[in-house]
């Protein structure tokens, strides 16, 4: 359980990063961010970088900022950064109650968001919350930035549109309106686990129906995946059991889960009903 | 693959320790065997048991998921650092008089994690703190103990104050 021999590399800049990352990632060097996953991984041997870059003492790293409609989330904004009123509005709300579905708080201390993001676990819920909310990555190596869309930045199983050399300097996440009502369920087995299944609805009630509906599935298939069948068979109808019975059953018909096990799929319209039931303030079906 | 020494000096409760290792040493293997520290336990080495639990800065951490080179500079808190004058401070007292340990294994970290939470959050609520203590694993006392150790430090500590 100890992690192969590797150089470390303490960069205090944005600038000096990128170009020991340039330098390095091609023999094997990592970015580390908060560790949290990958020291395990390294500790178990199953990742065995060469070099690490650790981003820890990079200045503006821990940048967390509103602005223009975005809320723009810097690479070392910590797990913990986003509890208890850090943002504001339904947006802020929706962050805290998701961080608490993520690990314990030691972990929390030093994970960091764009580190799970890069890390694309299956079951991570910032990964699900970027899919379902449409969130704009920006990613920077010495050949400059470019920004991904949410769409295209998950590739499968752990795996990401990131280049080895590049650095996710920034998630970019939408502000909800005054009037988006949000609901996340996850089922896993101890709490802080991972999930075997998650899910969360974004909608508003505009005169009694359904509007603007998002709904995203995360830990079920190799990545998150958007549910757009059934956010389009939700859009204009009224909230009800049998409304969300029909989009879970809708959803789990395009779905291609991870195991072949039918547990997994009922899972999936559980939680999805269960999001869309508190998202539209009903009782958890 | 050369493997690099690394000089530095760690800050555990308060005192400076030189040390030379790899840049792969954990804090919590650096703790144990360079600093001699051997309070602080080390169950998983891979974040799941919480037994590695110290403080950096006030906050806690897993030692076993950092490496010692990412601690240059920072104040580390160990259980060795608890003790007041050779007297065991309220929360150990705590846990004494409350029986909430068997073995002993997981109690540094559970005391780490519990001395974090006092400092944060004394009055936190019992279902924050089920979820807090979540964090670490005790194959002995089924954690009910436990709890009620960390509410009655809590208890102390704000009378204590109040005084
Ligand atoms: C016991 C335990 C329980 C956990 N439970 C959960 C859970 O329930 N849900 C969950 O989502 N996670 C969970 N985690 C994982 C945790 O959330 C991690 O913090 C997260 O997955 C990775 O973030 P990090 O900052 O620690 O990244 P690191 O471990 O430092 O890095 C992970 C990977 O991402 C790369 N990377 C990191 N930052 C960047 C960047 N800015 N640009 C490019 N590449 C980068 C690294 O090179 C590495 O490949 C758990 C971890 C533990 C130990
Ligand atoms: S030894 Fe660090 S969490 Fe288990
Ligand atoms: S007292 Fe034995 S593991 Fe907790």
């Amino acid at each position: 359980m100890k992690p192969a021999p590797f150089r470390y590399h303490a960069p205090r800049t944005e600038a000096e990063a990128l170009s020991l990352l340039a330098a390095l990632a091609p023999e094997e060097g990592r970015v580390i961010a908060g560790g949290q996953s990958l020291v395990p991984a390294m500790a178990l041997r199953i990742a065995r970088p060469s070099h690490l870059v650790d981003i820890n003492n990079v200045a503006g790293f821990d940048r967390l900022a509103v602005e223009d409609g975005w809320l723009r989330v810097g690479p070392l904004v910590r797990h913990a950064a986003l509890g208890e009123g850090a943002v504001p509005g339904p947006l802020g709300r929706l962050l805290e109650a998701v961080r608490g579905h993520i690990a314990h708080l030691p972990i929390r201390t030093r994970g960091t968001v764009c580190g799970s993001l890069a890390n694309a676990d299956p079951a991570s819920e910032w990964c699900l919350l970027a899919t379902t909310l449409g969130a704009r990555f920006h990613a920077r190596s010495l050949r400059g930035e470019r920004v991904i869309e949410a769409d295209a930045f998950f590739g499968g199983f752990m795996t990401t549109a990131l280049a080895p050399d590049e650095i996710l300097v920034e998630l970019r996440l939408p502000v909800l309106s005054d009037a988006a009502r949000t609901g996340f369920h996850e089922f896993s087995r101890r709490a802080g686990d991972f999930a075997q299944a998650a899910a969360l609805a974004v909608l508003e009630l505009r005169e009694g129906v359904i509007a603007a509906p998002r709904l995203g599935l995360g830990a079920v298939e190799d990545r998150p995946r958007r549910l757009r069948e059934a956010e389009a068979l939700l859009a204009g109808r009224a909230p009800s059991e049998a409304l969300f019975h029909e989009a879970a059953a809708t959803a789990r018909t395009g779905l291609v889960p991870m195991d072949e096990d039918p547990y997994r799929l009922d899972l999936a319209e559980t939680v999805i009903r269960r999001a869309l039931s508190a998202a539209a303030g009903m009782p958890a079906p | 693959m050369s493997d690099a020494m690394h000089d530095f000096t760690l800050t555990v409760n308060g005192q400076a320790y030189a040390i030379r290792v790899e840049a792969r040493r954990t804090l919590a293997d650096a703790l144990r065997e360079d600093c001699g520290l051997t309070g602080t336990h080390l169950g998983c080495e891979h974040g799941v048991c919480g037994a590695c639990t110290v403080l950096m800065d006030g906050q806690p951490v897993r030692a076993c998921l950092l490496f010692a080179v990412q601690a240059e500079g920072r104040a580390i808190r160990t259980v060795e650092g608890l003790a007041e004058g050779g007297a065991l401070n309220p929360l150990q007292r705590a846990f004494a008089e409350n029986h909430a340990l068997q073995c002993g294994y997981c109690t540094p970290g559970f005391l780490m994690l519990g001395t974090a939470i006092l400092e944060t959050d004394p009055s936190i609520s019992d279902e924050a703190l089920v979820e807090a203590l979540s964090s670490n694993l005790c194959r002995c006392t089924g954690y009910a103990n436990i709890a009620r150790a960390i509410r009655a430090a809590a208890d102390a500590m704000s009378t204590e104050g109040a005084t």
